[in-house]
């Protein structure tokens, strides 16, 4: 059921206000949403400002700035700084992005970040997955084959390769998934938009034997049929992939497999 | 498929309250806000017709409240945006149900035709209402 507003226990609070550093001519403030498993409080926003003149180009960079030189109890998820491991998404300026990829330079006036948005809070951006990965898990995101496995590898021409591509690069970051009000809304039946692109994926690689069973397991009024085509994901999408897109053609294979 | 996900009282991250409106999630809204919207116009529709059956005394008494003032005009109109709108936007889902236009400028651009073309739909509708 759509719950439009927070939970009592979710209401932000303002927040510490951190000093500005001294003698700095290039300052930017950022805003923080802060959450601590440990004391009790409601979430709140914290405001801390940063020297540009010393800090790296990306948000990644000012969230370690920040938790090296202010504020080390700052808890966020980050590991390769290049947008490939996707640990780093996170809601920033009202869109969820990597903050390793998304340049402080492309952004008006105050930075504010969030964790990713409607999820259960772990601690500050970092946001509770356990769910989404079982999802993820569920569309089966492996090689399904019924045939004998050949000699040598499960060969692909040319062109079947082709067709996987904007599909492969998603990194599971679930940006696109907790952008999603249909996921926000259903989230707990609604597939959301990072695992049917996967399940997408496996239908159509040429190699795949279990096309049947997959379209059978998302054919659901709320595994996929949710999606109601808002958009958000492949407007968020840090990698540039369509996961809306995905979506209509597996309903279009859903369809076209009745005739 | 239930995750213990919210162990130790963990608050929900905020969203509505956060999200960057954007041109396809207020196009979409407004799909079922208008659909909404038209329930209500063909009820004053309805109320229209069942004055116009329970004889002339009634009719003139309920269509001074139904046209003619600077409210119904307001209400009628947004009626028939809602109509033009909804129909519009039901065009553009039978476009996308065939995994068409979803490329994001396209699908932004079709956003942006719905909005604009209900609006010029409803102008024109409502002059030609109100020449004949």
């Amino acid at each position: 059921m759509a719950e439009f507003l927070l939970p009592k226990n979710s209401k932000i609070k303002v927040g510490k206000t951190w000093p500005k550093p001294a003698g700095a001519k290039n300052v930017r403030k950022f805003v923080i949403y802060r959450w601590n498993p440990d004391d009790g409080k409601n979430p709140q926003l914290d405001t801390y400002f940063l020297d540009m003149d010393e800090c790296g180009p990306m948000i990644l960079d000012a969230l370690i700035k920040i938790k090296d030189e202010i504020d080390p109890t700052l808890t966020f998820r980050r590991s390769c700084r290049e947008g490939i491991c996707g640990s780093c998404a996170m809601n920033i300026n009202g869109i969820n992005k990597l903050a390793c990829i998304w340049g402080i330079d492309e952004q008006k006036g105050d930075i504010k970040i969030y964790p990713l948005p409607h999820m259960p809070v772990v601690k500050d951006l970092v946001p509770d997955l356990t769910h989404f990965y079982a999802q993820h898990a569920s569309i089966m995101p492996w090689l399904e084959t019924k045939t004998p496995a050949p000699e040598k590898e499960w060969l692909q021409t040319p062109e079947d390769r082709a067709l996987l591509d904007g599909l492969y690069e998603c990194v599971l970051c679930a940006s696109c998934s907790t952008s999603c009000p249909a996921y926000w809304w259903n989230g707990d039946r609604y597939l959301g938009p990072a695992a049917l692109l996967h399940a997408y994926r496996w239908m159509i690689d040429s190699r795949d034997e279990a096309t049947g069973e997959r379209l059978d397991d998302v054919e659901d009024p709320y595994k996929l049929y949710r999606c109601h085509v808002i958009m958000n994901c492949t407007q968020t999408c840090p990698k540039g992939l369509n996961p809306g897109k995905a979506i209509a053609e597996i309903r279009l294979m859903a369809q076209e497999r009745l005739h | 498929m239930s995750a213990d996900v919210n162990r130790g009282n963990r608050p929900r991250s905020p969203h509505l309250q956060i999200y960057r409106p954007h041109i396809l999630m207020v196009s979409s809204i407004l799909i079922r806000i208008t659909g909404n919207g038209s329930t209500v116009g063909m009820l004053l529709v309805l109320w229209w017709m069942l004055a116009a059956a329970a004889g002339p005394e009634v009719y003139a008494a309920h269509s001074a409240w139904l046209f003619g003032w600077w409210l119904s005009y307001i209400v009628w109109f947004g009626v028939i945006w809602a109509l033009w709108y909804h129909m519009l936007g039901g065009i553009r889902h039978l476009v996308w149900d065939e995994a068409i236009g979803l490329e994001l400028d396209t699908a932004e651009k079709l956003g942006w035709a719905i909005v604009i073309g209900s609006v010029i739909g409803a102008v024109l509708t409502s002059v030609l209402l109100l020449i004949f």
